[in-house]
């Protein structure tokens, strides 16, 4: 009744051709985000932003903490950006050069955000799948744990934190790194449930796969698209966030600075015509800010499998 | 011979709580499968038939043993599935594999077809050198009919019925002595359908495996399979010898299931006695008392309400489960 299986038969001949590259879902992701003109725009922006963090330093004619003092009392006629005398942006309100103040405080800020991302995506992801993996008792306690640390209000705990413990960079990362994976949790727990419904996780159970190596082989992967767009997105919330503890005074300490932090020395000085001391922080905030926003959005089309 | 598979009284009930119910209120229990034996010799293949929702999926998930029986035993090569220690546990899962419905969800997107084929392997056997899981994995793709060159391919990169080729090889690669295949070609085009119809055939015979064979309908199953077993509401209604119960079913079940198979000649079509099914698939929340298919049974009497018939033996391993069946003889379908 069935008609013959020609498929199979001449199999072995074909057998020695070279073998194949697949494509992957990331590599057609890839694609996609490539024809989105404003995310690869931004990218190159924040590519260049990165390398002005890392290598910026080389091109300062001064030391980040080299007091000019031939500047001072007159701030604003000999500290004003020129190129001659190798302020190229001029002197904060101490003379120090603006340049080498604001590649720190670049560096700083983008750390703080990218450490607070990598929180949420290595201690989020692994927490929420695990949770949303075994299901019953064990998600509702796990998830019970992140309402309750939801409900703390953080930026109070933080402020404190640093009143009580001196403020330090390493007091900063820590309470950044304790909220940051709590929506990541929520988020990873949500699609793992959905995930683990699916039949190729059966599969694996009925093989004897251990429940490790199906949260880290078959969870994770598949949930890795949204991660990755959450993350992107939660660098300049961090950022933000940091500025803003800064901005109260609380943030990093000098001789350390950042953006939130020079922004907010720069805000002191606007009112007596240094308007530099705020504009060029500020410059490199805001482009870094919107830069991930763009290239969050983008990574978010790309993956969306809803496009597919 | 002992059998390879036996099955004693399997229940399976899952508790459902209607949403927005309270947390104290009980969950009602939703009988997926009742009291369903059966037994499964080396070499065999047994089809199981029944409509959707009829409890099919559920047997085969509680022989592969992810999910819990309620009630009864499941005995693989005499160890009882449910109290196995964890090294007779891992040998029966190496030994059991299972065929899925939706050949391209049952792939990860995100790993290659040489992956996917080599995860069983690697899972039981993790020390495997590369270079032989990979020549492995060749060679059964090769086998069910991939080009081994497509090794590095993932999933969506392939036909349905590629992806069930692959789904084959996946649950070859460790050489298992049960294959359960849960309506492997429902999702399939009808010529595909055939080609991997024939390949698990060809599987069956040339490796000696048995097999446990699901289908919502006869016409696929009755080639295959060497025994059939239909199912109505979770219950066995009739189990015989696949030629007897496609030729000469005796349930008023089985007789309605495999006149509602067209024949392709439109003179016989129009001749043939139809016992037309009426009526929906009564909800296994609440199963009609007495026989469960009284609801719908052509010949339904008035005391079919009152117990739940036994299996009847009507002589030749053939069982039915209803105290008025007779034989009707049904015109054969493509034969
Ligand atoms: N995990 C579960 N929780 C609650 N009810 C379930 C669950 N799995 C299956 N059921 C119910 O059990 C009954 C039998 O389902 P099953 O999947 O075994 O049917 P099936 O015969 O395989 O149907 P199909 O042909 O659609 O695959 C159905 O009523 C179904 O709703
Ligand atoms: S027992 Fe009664 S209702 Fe059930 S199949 Fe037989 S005749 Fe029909
Ligand atoms: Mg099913």
């Amino acid at each position: 009744m069935f008609p013959n299986r020609a498929a199979v038969e001449g199999v072995g001949d074909a057998a020695q051709l070279a073998e194949i590259k697949g494509r992957s879902l990331w590599a057609d992701a890839r694609t996609r985000f490539f024809r989105n003109k404003a995310a690869v725009v931004s990218l190159i922006m924040l590519g260049l932003i990165g390398a002005f963090a890392l290598f910026g330093q080389f091109f300062a004619q001064y030391d980040k903490g080299f007091v000019d003092f031939s500047l001072i009392g007159s701030n604003a006629n000999k500290g004003v950006p020129s190129i001659e005398n190798g302020h190229y942006f001029g002197t904060d309100s101490n003379g120090r050069d603006l340049y080498a103040r604001v590649v720190q405080g670049t560096g700083i800020s983008l750390m703080v955000g990218i450490v607070g991302a990598m929180v949420a995506v290595i201690v989020g992801t692994l927490y929420g799948a695990t949770a949303g993996y075994f299901g019953g008792r064990i998600d509702g306690a796990m998830m019970r744990i992140v309402d309750v640390l939801m409900s703390i209000p953080f930026m109070f705990v933080l402020i404190l934190m640093l009143v009580i413990f001196g403020r330090s960079i390493f007091m900063l990362f820590l309470g950044i790194g304790l909220i940051s994976w709590l929506d990541m949790a929520r988020i990873a727990r949500g699609q793992t449930l959905t995930i683990k419904n699916k039949e190729f996780v059966e599969v694996a159970v009925a093989t004897g796969v251990r429940p490790i190596k199906i949260i880290l082989r078959h969870i994770v992967p598949n949930l890795l698209g949204i991660v990755i767009v959450y993350a992107t997105l939660l660098v300049p919330s961090m950022i933000i966030f940091e500025s803003f503890i800064s901005f109260l005074g609380l943030g990093v300490q000098e001789p350390n600075t950042s953006l939130g932090a020079l922004i907010n020395e720069g805000a002191r000085t606007m009112q007596f015509g240094y308007y530099w001391q705020i504009a060029y922080p500020l410059f490199f905030f805001v482009v870094t800010i919107f830069a991930f926003f763009f290239v969050g959005d983008g990574l978010r089309d790309a993956l969306d499998p809803k496009d597919r | 011979m002992n059998p390879l598979l036996s099955v004693r009284n399997l229940s399976v009930t899952f508790d459902v709580r209607r949403p927005g119910s309270w947390p104290w209120t009980p969950a009602m229990k939703l009988h997926a499968v009742s009291e369903v034996s059966f037994d499964l010799q080396p070499g065999e293949c047994l089809g199981i038939v029944g409509e959707s929702g009829s409890g099919k999926s559920t047997i085969a998930r509680a022989i592969v043993g992810t999910i819990p029986s309620s009630g009864g035993n499941i005995f693989f090569e005499d160890h009882d599935l449910a109290n196995m220690d964890t090294r007779q546990r891992r040998v029966h899962r190496r030994d059991v594999q299972m065929i899925f419905q939706d050949p391209l969800a049952a792939l990860n997107p995100r790993m290659t077809v040489g992956e996917i084929i080599a995860e069983p392997l690697i899972t039981h056997e993790p020390n495997t050198p590369r270079k032989e899981v990979k020549r492995r994995v060749g060679e059964l793709m090769e086998r069910v009919g991939l080009l081994p060159n497509l090794i590095n391919r993932y999933p969506h990169e392939f036909s349905g019925g590629q992806c069930q080729r692959i789904g084959i090889a996946r649950a070859l690669i460790l050489k298992p002595k049960l294959i359960i295949c849960d309506e492997p070609v429902s999702a399939l085009d009808v010529s595909v359908q055939a080609q991997v119809i024939n390949l698990l055939m060809e599987l069956q015979r040339d490796m000696g495996l048995s097999m446990i064979f699901i289908a919502h309908d006869l016409s696929v199953v009755k080639h295959i399979s060497d025994r059939i077993l239909v199912l109505y509401l979770g219950r066995v209604m009739e189990t015989a010898e696949a030629h007897k119960l496609t030729t000469a079913p005796e349930h008023p079940y089985s007789q309605a299931l495999i006149s509602s198979v067209p024949i392709p000649d439109p003179v016989l079509e129009r001749a043939r006695h139809r016992p037309i099914l009426e009526g929906e698939l009564p909800s296994p929340l609440r199963p009609p008392s007495g026989c469960v298919f009284r609801t719908r049974c052509p010949k339904v009497q008035p005391d079919c309400a009152d117990a739940k018939p036994a299996l009847e033996d009507v002589g030749g391993r053939h069982f039915v489960a209803c105290p008025y069946h007779e034989a009707q003889q049904v015109l054969v379908v493509n034969e």
